[in-house]
């Protein structure tokens, strides 16, 4: 039973419900910037737009294949950054990044990071970092250019 | 685990696991390991590990140029590994096998030297075709060519049912194509590809026939010499690591006359017949192609690798894979959501079988058997075109070789319900 237990750790039931029950999934028409990522090893992708509006995060909307990681992730990202002053965002952002790249062995503070402590056990899983990082690179990426679209 | 016997496995299964150290192995929680991945790699003989390693310790030199003993021992294993090569593939002429690292790099050592001037260029107008069912590695080489030249790139699509469409081949080989490249079997469908068929038509036309023979290389008895010269491809493909050799070392086969016409590839050392600096001539052929050091000790183990195919009769693996592959395919089946993708008689397939289990994606299917020790590959399997033609983003494959034994395909079979009853699925 030892290795049930250990998918369970990758596999929160945080993480599966989100990827059942996706947030602020699909493609709406407000947005200043759109960009489109892929893992390139294994097909995942994602398209993803962002609307800000007096500096903060209006909407984020998305389009994404992939894996019950990549999924859960973006509907994470979804409700943790929309409704958010950009440069809080950003910081939350940064804060999932070092929770995933710590191997497992960074503390996540709920506080934070909210239902994104469930991805945790993920960054032990070095193959899978990739897969809960996808929307969150598209997100940093599409957030930048639209900031840059809306500072001129 | 009591293994059905099934007909057509290969003799003493049981013995031959035993050469392979690494199927012993016991994965984290204490479970063994199934490896289901040799599409993708395969694991070593015993035999191969010592060729290396006793090389290493009591040969090593450079080869072709060092005056002194080891020198010499080094370069009788270096050539008598072309020769095994030879044997393994049945070519006609030992000097028509050239060393390359991988079979990427023997694709791109004909598309390249297909781009420079010579009796082979490809001009303006001229067309290349292909297949959708194509490796990146045979897609990627022949596009860079068709830009470089102007060119124009064709090529097969698929039929539903895994095959290629040629219905369209009067069309598609036509007075204007000078090369027609293809895999003789899909590393991703499974597909065997009537490539005689296929020669036959393209010979018509004057076109070179370039083969990706990396999947069937493994599986399939090779005997270019024993084809009709209008049906043996022109140039042939294939990787040392799946054919239970190492990585690192690739053959390119290719017949004398048409070598001999295409330019060198790489340039330096050992391929050279002599050097000044106004200009250079060039070695013969192999050596006109195998420019610096080689990878001297991959290839020593490749000649040890074909060596023990050859022991135990390509005829033999193949009648194996047949058989694991029709278990397989019965298997799968029998999963509820399961999708195969390509044909699903063995009898037209080879050993690779990638498929979709619905609900639940590909990454998540190989973690989950992975945490069983059941190792298979999960995404495009660098075949993205394929991929799409059939609607599918990405999926899971098992690939089976000459060690897996029908209590493996069991296992996977298990892994694949609990990987329903995980995600909750029915």
């Amino acid at each position: 039973m030892m290795t049930a237990q250990n998918l369970d750790v990758l596999y929160q039931e945080i993480i599966l419900d989100h990827y059942k029950n996706p947030h602020g999934k699909g493609l709406r028409d407000e947005f200043e910037a759109e960009v489109h990522h892929v893992n390139p090893t294994c097909g995942d992708e994602v398209t993803l737009r962002v609307h800000l509006d007096g500096g903060i995060v209006e909407d984020v909307s998305y389009d994404a294949h992939g894996c019950s990681i990549s999924q859960a992730s973006a509907s994470v990202l979804y409700d943790l950054v929309v409704g958010k002053p950009v440069d809080e965002a950003l910081a939350v952002h940064e804060e999932f990044l070092t929770l995933m790249q710590g191997k497992g062995e960074v503390e996540p503070d709920e506080d934070v990071l909210e239902d994104g402590i469930a991805f945790a056990g993920v960054a032990k899983f070095p193959a899978r970092v990739k897969c809960a990082l996808l929307s969150w690179m598209a997100w940093k990426d599409a957030t930048l250019q639209s900031k840059g679209s809306t500072d001129d | 685990m009591t293994a059905p016997s099934l007909p057509g496995l290969l003799p003493e299964l049981e013995v031959v696991r035993k050469d392979f150290p690494i199927l012993e192995r016991v994965l984290a929680g204490g479970v063994p390991l199934v490896y289901l991945d040799s599409a993708n790699t395969s694991q070593k003989p015993q035999v191969v590990i010592d060729a290396m390693v006793d090389h290493l310790e009591r040969h090593n030199a450079n080869i072709a140029r060092a005056m002194h003993q080891l020198g010499a021992e080094s370069t009788v294993a270096f050539e008598e590994s072309r020769d095994k090569v030879a044997a393994f593939i049945g070519a006609p002429d030992r000097d028509e096998v050239i060393f390359t690292k991988n079979a990427s790099e023997a694709l791109n050592l004909a598309a390249n030297t297909l781009v420079w001037a010579g009796e082979r260029q490809v001009r303006p107008g001229d067309e290349v075709v292909i297949t959708e069912m194509e490796h990146h590695s045979n897609i990627v080489p022949w596009q860079l060519l068709t830009q470089r030249t102007g060119a124009t790139l064709r090529w097969f699509g698929l039929t539903d049912d895994g095959h290629l469409d040629l219905s369209n081949i009067d069309d598609l080989i036509t007075e204007r194509t000078k090369v027609v490249s293809l895999t003789w079997v899909s590393n991703m469908l499974g597909t065997i590809n009537p490539i005689a068929e296929i020669a036959r038509r393209a010979h018509q036309v004057g076109a070179l026939v370039v083969v990706d023979a990396s999947q069937a290389a493994p599986q399939l008895p090779i005997d270019l010499a024993a084809m009709p010269a209008e049906e043996r491809p022109d140039l042939m493909a294939f990787t040392g690591h799946k054919v239970v050799g190492p990585t690192g070392i690739g053959v390119l086969w290719g017949s004398r006359a048409v070598l001999d016409q295409l330019p060198p590839f790489l340039g330096g050392g050992e391929m050279i017949e002599t050097v000044r600096m106004e200009g250079s001539t060039y070695a013969p052929i192999p050596h006109k192609f195998e420019a610096g050091t080689p990878p001297i000790v991959e290839a020593i183990g490749l000649g040890a690798a074909v060596d023990y195919l050859g022991h135990l009769g390509m005829d033999a693996v193949h009648a194996h894979e047949q058989a694991i592959t029709a278990y397989a395919l019965e298997g799968l089946a029998s999963v509820p959501g399961m999708t195969i993708l390509g044909p699903t008689d063995a009898a037209q397939r080879g050993g690779a079988i990638a498929f979709e289990l619905e609900g639940v994606h590909p990454h998540d299917i190989a973690q989950v058997l992975d945490s069983r020790g059941v190792a298979v590959r999960a995404g495009h399997h660098c075949a993205k075109p394929a991929h799409a033609r059939y609607g599918v983003q990405s999926s899971t494959r098992m690939s089976s070789y000459l060690y897996t034994t029908p209590a493996e395909i069991d296992a996977l079979v298990d892994g694949l319900e609990y990987t329903r009853s995980y995600f909750k699925l029915g």
